[in-house]
């Protein structure tokens, strides 16, 4: 089913989103990947504040390739999720609502997803040049030296996504590829 | 006859390369992934596919990459045993090529100077060559960027001379079904039958280097990238992971002769941004 949604989410909306929706998000998103991602376990384990609140946002895990003059971005499709597995339980538990990559989650992320009535989305691997056309805004909010691996604040309009594990735990990738199994 | 090639040359095809590879598909690679909307049966990933041609128009008229991982820069380089290369050293020409490549092509840098310290080298060299010498006076190049997505699910596995045919089958499978969605399928599967631990993995990343549609002119070989096409897409995982018939657009594999106590296979998995050019100078 067809779904348009603001970000940052509402709590109230995490359980409407089912495994299998296609979803359209519009509003603030922020992009973190592998050494962003250990930079803020890292600063939770010195008990610091994170650069960005995790309070109903989402983080898209994305590095971007650079913009060419007078765009905001350069190509911005998702990385592999499962290399954040280690942190995402944590972000999770700080009120982290929605997570954007694409590929598989450990079992650990899973049950934090539904601890936290959370969803991760999966965008199209491999469509970058296609995605970073619903990103409206891009602008580097920490961790500036990591380059591509900088914490981003994007503004996104209709940026298409669909949900693999909803807040109940139902997994798109168990379930949907049985009905072409031969 | 002894030819001169100067080293500037190298560097300007090999810049030129890197950013035709990360922006146009090799027709070969075109045509698998328009063939591949008609074969899919499931909605979603037809879906899916259609925005992977979307994604391909926008990259060439916008000149965007296609994917935002534009790779770490392969390269096999065949040098006539007739060519004299002048002006500096082969691999420093590469290497600069890449970097004026990837820098100016508003390409992703995404290569660590060190493993474990992780620092960017800012410019995504050194690139990983590949030297052959054969016989001429040309050197013929080969780029092939590869993402990590994929990369990361490729797997070499040391078979017992005992396990045959029908272990190599089951490596394959093995490798693609743990794979699933994290490769961005759908994928094409190079494979290295033979050789050592090393050869094999090489032989791996080369497969995916031919034409799509070129089958191994080994007649077993052939029959059994055919098999294990169908049984890769029998396993329904589809465009993006989410379902679908099709899994893979096309098993490439390369043989060579082994030793009397080993089988090892290299399983190297791509992802549908599949890129590889060649030139020859």
């Amino acid at each position: 089913m067809d779904k348009y949604i603001s970000a940052p989410f509402k709590s109230e909306e995490m359980k409407d989103l089912k495994s299998g929706d296609y979803v359209y998000i519009t509003g603030t998103i922020y992009t973190a990947r592998d050494a962003a991602h250990k930079r803020m376990y890292e600063a939770l384990e010195r008990k610091e504040e994170l650069p960005v609140s995790m309070e109903n946002n989402v983080i898209y895990y994305m590095g971007p390739s650079p913009a060419r003059e007078g765009r905001p971005i350069g190509s911005a499709g998702p990385t592999t999720a499962s290399r954040m597995d280690k942190y995402a339980p944590s972000l999770l538990d700080l009120g982290l609502k929605g997570m954007i990559g694409k590929g598989k989650r450990s079992k650990e992320v899973q049950d934090a997803i539904v601890r936290n009535q959370a969803v991760y989305f999966a965008a199209v691997g491999g469509a970058g040049a296609l995605l970073s056309k619903c990103i409206k805004k891009s602008e580097v909010i920490a961790y500036d030296d990591l380059g591509t691996e900088a914490i981003r604040k994007l503004e996104v309009e209709n940026f298409p996504v669909i949900v693999v594990i909803d807040a109940q735990g139902n997994n798109l990738y168990e379930t949907a590829i049985t009905d072409y199994q031969r | 006859m002894i030819r001169t090639i100067n080293t500037d040359k190298i560097t300007e095809t090999i810049r030129e390369m890197c950013i035709e590879a990360n922006h146009f598909l090799s027709k070969d690679m075109d045509k698998a992934m328009k063939d591949a909307v008609e074969k899919e049966e499931s909605p979603l990933g037809k879906q899916i596919l259609c925005q992977l041609q979307e994604n391909l128009q926008i990259a060439g008229e916008d000149m965007i990459p296609i994917c935002q991982d534009t790779g770490m820069a392969v390269i096999f380089i065949e040098v006539g045993q007739d060519v004299h290369v002048e002006g500096g050293s082969l691999e420093d020409a590469i290497n600069e090529g890449v970097r004026q490549g990837y820098v100016e092509g508003f390409l992703r840098k995404s290569v660590v100077g060190d493993p474990l310290i992780r620092e960017n080298t800012k410019d995504n060299t050194p690139a990983i060559i590949h030297y052959s010498i054969v016989s001429g006076d040309k050197i013929k190049i080969t780029v092939a960027p590869k993402g990590f997505g994929s990369e990361n699910m490729s797997r070499v596995f040391m078979l017992k001379p005992a396990d045959g045919i029908e272990g190599v089958k089951n490596a394959v499978l093995t490798a693609v079904k743990d794979a699933g969605p994290n490769a961005c399928p759908p994928m094409v599967v190079g494979v290295g039958i033979g050789g050592t631990f090393e050869k094999c993995a090489i032989m791996a990343k080369h497969a995916l280097t031919r034409d799509m549609e070129q089958r191994s002119e080994i007649p077993y070989v052939k029959e059994l990238e055919e098999e294990l096409l169908e049984k890769i897409n029998n396993l329904g995982i589809g465009p993006g992971g989410l379902g679908g018939r099709v899994t893979a657009l096309a098993v490439n594999i390369e043989t060579y002769p082994t030793h009397i106590a080993g089988l090892p296979v290299g399983i190297n998995i791509c992802c549908h941004v599949n890129r590889h050019i060649v030139r020859t100078i």
